[in-house]
Parts: C-alpha cells; sequence; structure tokens
C-alpha cells in the first residue's frame, strides 16, 4: 500500500463513520441506572383525596407491579392509557406517579382516558422522578415483590410492547 | 385572513405539552446565603440537561431542569456537599448526566486524543522540522 494512499484511506473512514451516525443515530433516552435495584425510599401523598400515601414500602407487596409516571398534560400519557387499561384487565397491577401534576386535574385526565391504577402518587416537583433515575414520562417501571427494580420502558406503552411487558412481569415473578 | 392565521396559531401549539404547575420555589430563585449559591450555580453548570441534553441544567428551559436546579439548591442549602449531590444523581443516571467524567476504559480518549492528534500533526509535518542545509 503506497503511503500517498494513507489520506485517502483515513478520509474514507471518517465518512463511513459519519455515515453510520446518520443513519443510525444514537438514541437520546438516558436510562435510570436503578434497574435490578431497590426502590428508593419515597413518600408521595396521593392524588386520589382521601388515600393513604404512596410509600416505597407499599411497593413492595409481595406481587410484580407496574409503576408508571405519567401526567395529565403529557399527550403520549393520553395515548398509552388505554394499552394500561388493558393490561389492568388482565389482572395487572399498576401504581401511577403524577408527575408535576395536580389532583383535580388527574381526575379529570383518568375521568376521560380511564383509570388503570390502584394507587397513585403525587409528584409535584419531581422530586421522586429524579429519585428514580426517570427522565421524562411516559415512562414505566417493572417492579417485583420485593420492590426491586427490573425493568424499564421509556416512552408510552404501544400494543406491540405489551408482551414484552407482559414477559417482564412474569421474569420478576420469579 | 384572520381565521388562516388564528387557525395556524392553534396548530403551532406544541404537540407533547408541559405542565402548566409552576416551577418549584427553588427552580428559579437564588438562595440567599451568597456562598452557597455561588456553589449551586457552579454544581448546575456542570450537571446535564437530560431533556435538553446540550445544555446544563443551569441554561436549559426545560421543567425537568428546573426541578432538579431546585433539588440542587435545597440540598445545598440544606448543607450538603456539592460533589455529593453529583453523586447521587450519577448514581441515578450514570455518568452522562455530569460534564465532568471520570477516568475510566471508555472515556481516556477524552484527555488523550488532544495529545495523539497533536503527536500525529507533528509527525505528520516532521520534515518541516528537518534541518535544512
Amino acid at each position: 500500500m503506497k503511503p500517498r494512499f494513507i489520506p485517502i484511506f483515513f478520509f474514507i473512514a471518517l465518512v463511513a463513520v459519519f455515515t453510520w451516525r446518520l443513519v443510525y443515530p444514537p438514541g437520546t433516552a438516558v436510562y435510570s441506572q436503578l434497574v435490578n435495584r431497590e426502590i428508593p425510599p419515597l413518600s408521595l401523598p396521593s392524588a386520589r383525596p382521601g388515600q393513604p400515601p404512596v410509600t416505597s414500602a407499599s411497593l413492595a407487596t409481595g406481587k410484580p407491579q407496574l409503576v408508571n409516571l405519567f401526567g395529565s398534560w403529557c399527550v403520549p400519557c393520553m395515548a398509552e392509557a388505554p394499552n394500561l387499561m388493558r393490561l389492568k384487565q388482565e389482572g395487572v397491577s399498576i401504581v401511577g406517579i403524577a408527575i408535576r401534576d395536580r389532583p383535580s386535574a388527574v381526575a379529570a385526565f383518568l375521568g376521560e382516558h380511564g383509570d388503570p391504577f390502584g394507587a397513585i402518587g403525587l409528584d409535584s416537583d419531581s422530586r421522586a422522578q429524579v429519585a428514580l433515575g426517570s427522565g421524562g414520562v411516559p415512562e414505566t417501571f417493572v417492579v417485583d415483590g420485593k420492590g426491586v427494580i427490573r425493568r424499564q420502558f421509556i416512552g408510552g406503552l404501544d400494543a406491540d410492547s405489551l408482551p414484552e411487558v407482559r414477559r417482564a412481569l412474569a421474569e420478576a415473578a420469579q | 385572513m384572520k381565521r388562516v392565521l388564528i387557525a395556524l396559531a392553534l396548530l403551532s401549539a406544541p404537540a407533547l405539552a408541559d405542565t402548566d404547575l409552576p416551577p418549584p420555589r427553588w427552580a428559579d430563585e437564588q438562595l440567599p446565603d451568597a456562598r452557597q449559591e455561588a456553589a449551586a450555580q457552579a454544581l448546575m453548570a456542570t450537571l446535564r440537561c437530560l431533556v435538553c441534553q446540550g445544555q446544563s441544567i443551569a441554561d436549559s428551559d426545560a421543567d425537568l431542569a428546573g426541578s432538579m436546579r431546585a433539588m440542587v439548591r435545597t440540598r445545598i442549602a440544606a448543607g450538603e456537599k456539592p460533589e455529593a449531590v453529583r453523586g447521587w444523581l450519577v448514581d441515578r443516571y450514570g455518568n452522562w448526566v455530569s460534564y465532568t467524567p471520570p477516568l475510566t476504559p471508555l472515556t481516556w480518549p477524552l484527555w488523550a486524543a488532544p495529545l495523539l492528534l497533536l503527536g500525529a500533526g507533528l509527525w505528520l509535518a516532521r520534515k518541516r522540522f528537518a534541518r535544512r542545509r
């Protein structure tokens, strides 16, 4: 290989790298580091008037659950609501955490889009969201019976993701 | 024409929407203690906003950035050291949330690349430095 071709090869390699990242850009989602770790200590007032607070202890019930972070103001959360209702009808227990929300707005949202949640915690200053390592809404965590986070789903759950959610719940049951 | 403009204005509303709750108090209010505020600001300038990932939480207008600023200020006002707060956030989000990544087998090129490239450039231009007779 003649030395004068070396710069050309470097140039081709550079163009190849740029093309690769243009075709397959890196995702921007930041995943939580708490997967396979216990839910951090939390205590959130209930978004349902008169109900007890949602605590990290109440998330270790012995049975796997979903923890769904949503907001009444969040459009993709409206889109995923029917899929959450389907999971609820299949017997999945879903705890909701309403991010940066008011109880009245949460109630209106649930009235309009259905209520798949057991308990709902109110996280008005995103403190629980940051404590969980979540970067936005909607996100869903699969939590096992001991309160350990087993999986994180970033973005709304669409119909294609439901089999994976069920699989994750089944694995969390072991 | 007016109806066209109104329709366009309605269509230009953001697609994902945002909360209409006011930001937490300490998102935009400075701490009364100047030294604590300076420490908080120094820390905030080196924490990445997770929504607008090219900005620090000090610069970002994202709602989550405001909540993170409030959290930083609250913790520093309570006496926590800035590095402890950074460590807590890195524990939640990983090294990407901090603008000061640690030296690991993955990140060593950040420091080594400028030196290597400088060395490569000098080697390529080595004939220029040879003594001419």
